[in-house]
């Protein structure tokens, strides 16, 4: 298990459980780093409980006006894609909340009148459970995009395993999630809100070039719309987790399976084997 | 038009699960899917007679004009959002081009023009005198808060007196987008650490914005001391706690073949029903 590689687990839908196969997974492979990119509901901390020895404040550059200098030329306001600037009466009005911080408006002002404010856009963790790497991110409520925050947890990737707990969805905190991905798995649950959710992940990894397969979670022997999703989409199946409800309440109260349960470690052990041959083949 | 917004702060919780079972149980006239990520609403909405669909686009992206590029660099070094590739001529990438038009402000040569970008479709479905809006994002778009605001202005007007808003997961541009203007967001929680961890962020989302919030809980005999915990955390926050579903293996054999808990009546659909009574009993009082 020398070599460098980066798991990202996705699932589209919510609540599959990409949280509890990423925490067992990094728990089982003991020398790795696990990432939470969950970064509006992290939760991967619930449960690895790692020793945190440092938090980091991410912030955001957003613009403040100094109304001295500004003589409402509406060169900034005019020129700003997201509408965040605007001219009333001569004065300017900031909407940081949709400002993308793109850095536009400093570099238009003729008057200077414009000055980046870092603003506080969540923190970072860092810490350790054993020889486990463990870090979150997480962000400040009322914030819309924490993209900057993925961004700031992924340069932490320093080589070896690397597991990272997606979020959910297939918008941009998930694009952005698996940029530095060797191999995407995602986690699917026998529904067909699962399968419809399933496609389109599927449809985005595929999309960024990014090797994949499913774990199919809750299987329950009935028909499963996810498998046949993977069946005729050449989605390789790597392995069905079936409904268990102890493991449903295990993880429920925020412990790992792999602690309780000698037959859930080796599983996730051997699950983590097969992951990493797929990935290597991939 | 009163808002019903169901949000949950966790995935698959049973948001749709519950607002499914909502629209069909208060005959509400006008629904919407906001999880433009992930839409499964129109799985167990029925069939439409009336279907109109239509192109949704983003913010213009740039193009770099391949003869006119010199290799100069200048749009690399100031673009923030690592969507200029550097090349023997420079390129864009697309997914990652947020549309500011830095690029195009700085580049000597006149080689970046910004060019339309379809970022997802948006359709509205009638039947009868109901209307149902909805939307896919397209794969790599990020303009999600934005799609939605869009799909909610398509009900706006309808002659309805509530309309019912199925939500996405997390706390984000989108659930904020959903929460603006809702009468009640509903949170469906789960009874795990996980569930009431995100809970606790979602409703302070809610909060930020004046909107008032009220908590079931599904699956509550999964784990009834965080079950226990959830109604405690309600308590304490003077949150309206409006019951709990029982775990029931129905309730995805009915949704799996595209029907609501409406018309069921097993333990959860019995559940959910009188909780609709008291959530209709809360947003009549708002």
């Amino acid at each position: 298990m020398a070599d460098d590689l980066t798991i990202a687990v996705l699932s589209g839908k919510g609540g599959t459980g990409k949280t509890m196969v990423s925490v067992n997974l990094a728990a089982v492979a003991e020398s790795a780093t696990y990432i939470d990119c969950d970064v509006e509901e992290p939760n991967g901390h619930l449960f690895l409980k790692p020793e945190i020895f440092s938090e980091e404040t991410i912030t955001i550059g957003k613009p403040e006006v100094d109304n001295r200098l500004c003589d409402g030329c509406k060169i900034c306001s005019d020129a700003c894609a997201f509408k965040a600037l605007a001219v009333v009466k001569g004065k300017l009005l900031i909407f940081p909340e949709i400002c993308h911080s793109c850095g536009l408006c400093y570099q238009l002002c003729p008057q200077g009148a414009l000055t980046e404010v870092a603003q506080r856009l969540g923190v970072l963790r860092k810490g350790h459970r054993d020889e486990l790497v463990v870090l979150s991110g997480e962000l400040q409520i009322g914030e819309p995009s924490g993209v900057p925050l993925i961004k700031a947890l992924l340069e932490n990737i320093t080589g070896g395993i690397t597991i990272i707990d997606g979020p959910p969805g297939s918008g941009c905190l998930v694009h952005e999630t698996i940029s530095r991905a060797d191999f995407c798995l995602l986690v699917a649950e026998p529904t067909r809100f699962g399968e419809q959710n399933l496609a389109l992940v599927h449809e985005l990894v595929t999309l960024m070039g990014k090797p994949s397969a499913v774990l199919l979670n809750k299987t329950t022997g009935d028909d499963n719309p996810s498998r046949a999703y993977a069946e005729a989409h050449g989605l390789p199946i790597i392995a069905a987790l079936g409904w268990d409800e102890e493991l449903a309440r295990i993880t429920s109260a925020g412990a790992l399976i792999t602690e309780h349960s000698r037959q859930y470690h080796r599983y996730f052990f051997r699950l983590l084997d097969q992951i990493l041959e797929e990935a290597r083949h991939a | 038009m009163r808002k019903l917004l169901i949000l949950s702060g966790k995935g698959g919780t049973g948001k749709t699960t519950v607002a499914s079972a909502f629209i069909a149980l208060s005959g509400a006239r006008a629904w919407a899917d906001c999880d433009v990520d992930a839409p499964n609403l129109h799985l167990v909405s029925g069939a439409f007679p009336e279907s109109s669909t239509k192109d949704y686009h983003d913010l213009p992206k740039a193009f770099i004009d391949p003869d006119r590029c010199t290799a100069c660099g200048l749009c690399y070094d100031v673009c923030r959002f690592d969507a200029i590739e550097p090349g023997e001529v420079y390129q864009v990438d697309p997914i990652a081009c947020e549309g500011c038009t830095f690029c195009r402000y700085v580049c000597p040569e006149g080689a970046i023009t910004m060019v339309e970008s379809k970022a997802g479709e948006i359709s509205l479905h009638r039947r009868g005198d109901q209307i149902f809006s909805t939307a896919t994002l397209k794969m790599g778009s990020g303009t999600t808060g934005k799609l939605v605001s869009a799909v909610k202005d398509q009900i706006k007007g309808a002659d309805a007196p509530l309309a019912i808003l199925d939500g996405s997961p997390g706390i984000g541009c989108p659930v904020i987008a959903s929460l603006t203007g809702a009468t009640l967001a509903l949170m469906v929680s789960e009874p795990s650490v996980s569930g009431l961890s995100d809970l606790k962020r979602v409703i302070a989302s809610a909060r930020q914005l004046d909107v008032p919030v009220a908590v079931v809980v599904n699956k509550a005999d999964i784990n009834e001391e965080q079950c226990a915990a959830i109604e405690r955390y309600c308590t304490d926050e003077q949150i309206p706690f409006l019951g709990t579903i029982p775990y029931d293996t129905a309730v995805v054999t009915h949704l799996n073949e595209g029907r609501s808990l409406a018309h069921a009546d097993g333990p959860a659909a019995v559940a959910v029903k009188a909780i609709w009574q008291r959530t209709a009993a809360l947003l009549e009082a708002l």
